[in-house]
């Protein structure tokens, strides 16, 4: 009796602990971080927290700063980076302590960006001035401002392609996937690979949706029970070729023991011919070229295999990590000076080859082929993402997760019963039975 | 906190008056009296302060938080959260594919019993005089000193294509071609034996320890009247490490239910091979749904406390007695 007496006592306690201890922080102030107007005067030492480890270790960041302190001496930037940057920053935000400057982490719902970022200025201004504003758009307010973004196509092996006779884009699913067969067929190459196992490559198709019908809306018409997988829709026919190429044997033969990091090299040998990337993997694909001593200029870029009325191509713009002002950081004018000055003035979204967040800005070398060739480049608009990915993680789908294209994947090479249409019409079904409760 | 210490002090307080009056007949001083026998009685407590603190920051509070968010609705961000009931609990148990996954730990249930044979067996060969018997002894517990992310890269290269096991399998003439790690059941199958290459040693130093731990003038009395080296294990080391034995099995059976490491590195529970730990920790993390991951977490929590209690019920831990 007096033990039973005691374990309730104990677990009294822990719920009485349990409740008092996670009550949330103060609220945030709503107070819109303004760039300094007199750079010579704005004082502080800032925190920016970044995803990019490599280049805070290899002092890039650094130099970035130092160029920045030349326009503004007197305000201090120091960088975090940090390895498993969405699983800690996510944590890091129950407290007020996660940094001056952020990369917004995609865990965090759109509608709760007011709770943790101070606004960077109304809509209409942002949107003039800068692409991909609308992503972090909450009530006319915007709070993230995009690091550079990335279009998307397939990154390819010219030489190997052209090995087997291939030398102009294809123009519909059907001709990339007798592409991929005349690969396999004529050259020693795995015609795709998937990177199955590291996952995230898998995530890339999903940016490809507006590349089908040539819509900046469409993403945002994906907010509601619309059957997103039904005949003809965007999703439909992007996973369609992923399934046809999986299930014509055109992919690796184990996906689970795939290797991003040496996945590059093998694409710029020619051991690969073509991977689902967006264009921010062609630097890292021409140095990955250089190392194995392969030829940098081998390696291409091509769009999405679907050509719209008007016979151009079509590609997704959309953005990348986007950087945003703590709502609780006590040097709120730094820290708007820094986001503008790197965003605009540093030069980092030409270096990394990627699209410029500025809209006046010029297209990159890495995009060369699409300029030329007239792809119509599709800035997706993400007015409905909160609500997009509401539906979506009701669901439990994850279009920005590995794990609904690895069961297709699986589906299309047999390794897991039933077929593509069942597939669809049960993805179809979960997401708008979700979008009933939460699209609302 | 305040309510209880005012307990406390009413209670010292009813204790004194009586004290003092017989500290008034005698010379020493009362109240020194009490204090000293207080602080006795304290002594214990104080010296367990650390470890209690300790142990209720960062198991208790932490087990009753996550209570506490099975029956919210908290996405794991925002600062905000719904109280929801039962809400979570009834999604789970109305939910047959959340279940499952369950499936899966069939093929560890298996692997573990292969385990603790290949381990009873090994203990009992190494627990007699034997040749090289420290060497047999290290390399047989050393896969267990790996930390299990390493062991996850190694057998993620050993079952590549053309990777160390297909290279094995040619020097032996057989060109499989089979991709191990491609269909849920190789896949399965290949993640088990993986555990059992990592567990089997600690299994073996349990019950190598329990083994030696029998007084050996037994084996000597069982020699001395006959007893073949199987009689010997069936009479003498079978019962002998009998509470060792029925310990593995409950680790087994909630390891096999908990598997979570290995699978969650090497396929990150694709194809197939998605264990419930995984998918409470998809749920959490991937789709933020924090509350009904929590409620997962408890409900296999209860599992595995049921399952221990059934299993204690069977199998009464009894004082083991040879002699």
């Amino acid at each position: 009796m007096g033990k039973t007496k005691t374990l309730a006592g104990a677990l009294l306690t822990v719920a009485t602990l349990a409740a008092t201890g996670c009550s949330g922080g103060g609220a945030a102030s709503t107070e819109t971080a303004k760039a300094p107007t007199d750079p010579g005067r704005t004082t502080g030492t800032i925190t920016v927290l970044t995803q990019r480890t490599d280049l805070v270790q290899s002092g890039a960041m650094d130099a970035y700063a130092a160029e920045f302190n030349k326009v503004y001496p007197k305000v201090e930037v120091k960088f975090e980076g940090l390895t498993d940057y969405e699983g800690e920053v996510k944590i890091r935000m129950n407290t007020e302590d996660y940094g001056d400057v952020l990369m917004i982490p995609a865990a965090v719902p759109k509608n709760d960006y007011p709770k943790f970022f101070a606004p960077l200025g109304t809509s209409k201004e942002m949107s003039e001035k800068y692409r991909f504003s609308d992503k972090t758009d909450v009530d006319g307010k915007v709070y993230g401002l995009a690091q550079f973004g990335t279009a998307n196509g397939f990154v390819y092996n010219q030489a190997v392609w052209k090995k087997a006779g291939i030398t102009e884009w294809p123009k519909t699913p059907e001709e990339f996937i007798a592409g991929l067969k005349a690969v396999k067929a004529e050259t020693d190459a795995v015609p795709y690979y998937t990177n199955f196992k590291d996952g995230w490559p898998l995530v890339q198709w999903t940016a490809n949706i507006g590349s089908v019908t040539c819509d900046n809306y469409v993403t945002n018409d994906l907010a509601g029970a619309v059957s997103p997988w039904k005949e003809g829709s965007e999703l439909n026919v992007i996973d369609t070729l992923l399934h046809d190429t999986v299930k014509g044997g055109l992919s690796e033969k184990d996906p689970n023991t795939t290797n991003w990091e040496a996945s590059k090299t093998k694409l710029a040998k020619g051991e690969i011919g073509t991977m689902m990337l967006g264009s921010w993997s062609i630097t890292q694909m021409k140095d990955a070229a250089e190392k194995a001593g392969a030829n940098p200029d081998d390696l291409g870029f091509m769009p999405f295999p679907v050509q719209k009325g008007n016979k151009e191509y079509c590609a997704t713009l959309v953005s990348d990590y986007q950087q945003a002002v703590n709502a609780h950081s006590e040097h709120k004018d730094a820290a708007r000076a820094w986001v503008d000055w790197f965003t605009e003035k540093s030069g980092y979204s030409a270096k990394e080859g990627a699209v410029p967040t500025l809209k006046s800005a010029p297209m990159p070398d890495t995009l060369k082929d699409f300029v030329d060739n007239d792809v119509t480049f599709v800035e997706r608009s993400e007015r409905e993402t909160g609500t997009v990915n509401d539906i979506d993680n009701a669901a439990e789908i994850g279009l920005n997760k590995p794990d609904y294209r690895q069961k297709l994947i699986d589906i299309a090479r047999g390794a897991e019963k039933g077929s593509l249409e069942d597939y669809f019409t049960d993805l179809n079904k979960k997401w708008d039975e979700a979008a009933k409760t939460a699209g609302s | 906190m305040t309510e209880t210490t005012e307990v406390a002090s009413v209670k010292t307080h009813r204790a004194t008056p009586s004290l003092r009056r017989t500290a008034r007949s005698g010379r020493s001083p009362g109240g020194h009296r009490t204090r000293g026998r207080l602080l006795r009685r304290a002594t214990p407590w104080l010296f367990l302060l650390a470890p209690l603190v300790l142990l209720v920051t960062f198991t208790y509070v932490p087990v009753g938080n996550m209570i506490y968010y099975s029956f919210t609705d908290w996405d794991g961000i925002s600062p905000d959260r719904n109280f929801t009931g039962a809400d979570n609990y009834v999604q789970i148990f109305t939910r047959p594919e959340l279940f499952r996954v369950f499936f899966v730990s069939f093929y560890y249930l298996a692997a573990s019993v292969a385990q603790i044979a290949i381990a009873l067996y090994f203990a009992t060969v190494l627990s007699f005089n034997l040749r090289y018997r420290n060497l047999f002894k290290g390399l047989l517990f050393f896969p267990y000193l790996i930390n299990g992310v390493a062991i996850g890269f190694v057998f993620l290269y050993f079952f590549q294509d053309g990777g160390t096991l297909d290279s094995v399998l040619s020097w032996f003439g057989s060109d499989t071609d089979h991709a191990w790690l491609g269909d849920p059941t190789s896949a399965n199958t290949s993640l088990a034996g993986v555990s059992v290459w990592r567990f089997t040693g600690l299994n073996f130093v349990l019950f190598l320890g329990a083994i030696q731990s029998i007084p050996g003038e037994l084996y000597e009395a069982a020699q001395l009247d006959g007893a073949t080296r199987w009689q010997q294990f069936r009479h003498i080391i079978a019962p002998g490490i009998k509470p060792v034995l029925s310990l593995s099995i409950i680790l087994a059976i909630s390891g096999s239910l908990a598997v979570f490491e290995i699978p969650y590195i090497m396929t990150g529970g694709a194809t197939g091979t998605s264990t419930f730990v995984i998918q409470t920790v998809k749920l959490a993390f991937q789709f933020n749904k924090t509350g009904l991951a929590s409620a997962a977490a408890v409900v296999l929590l209860l599992i595995i406390l049921l399952i221990t209690w059934i299993q204690r019920r069977l199998v009464p831990d009894e004082k083991v007695d040879l002699v």
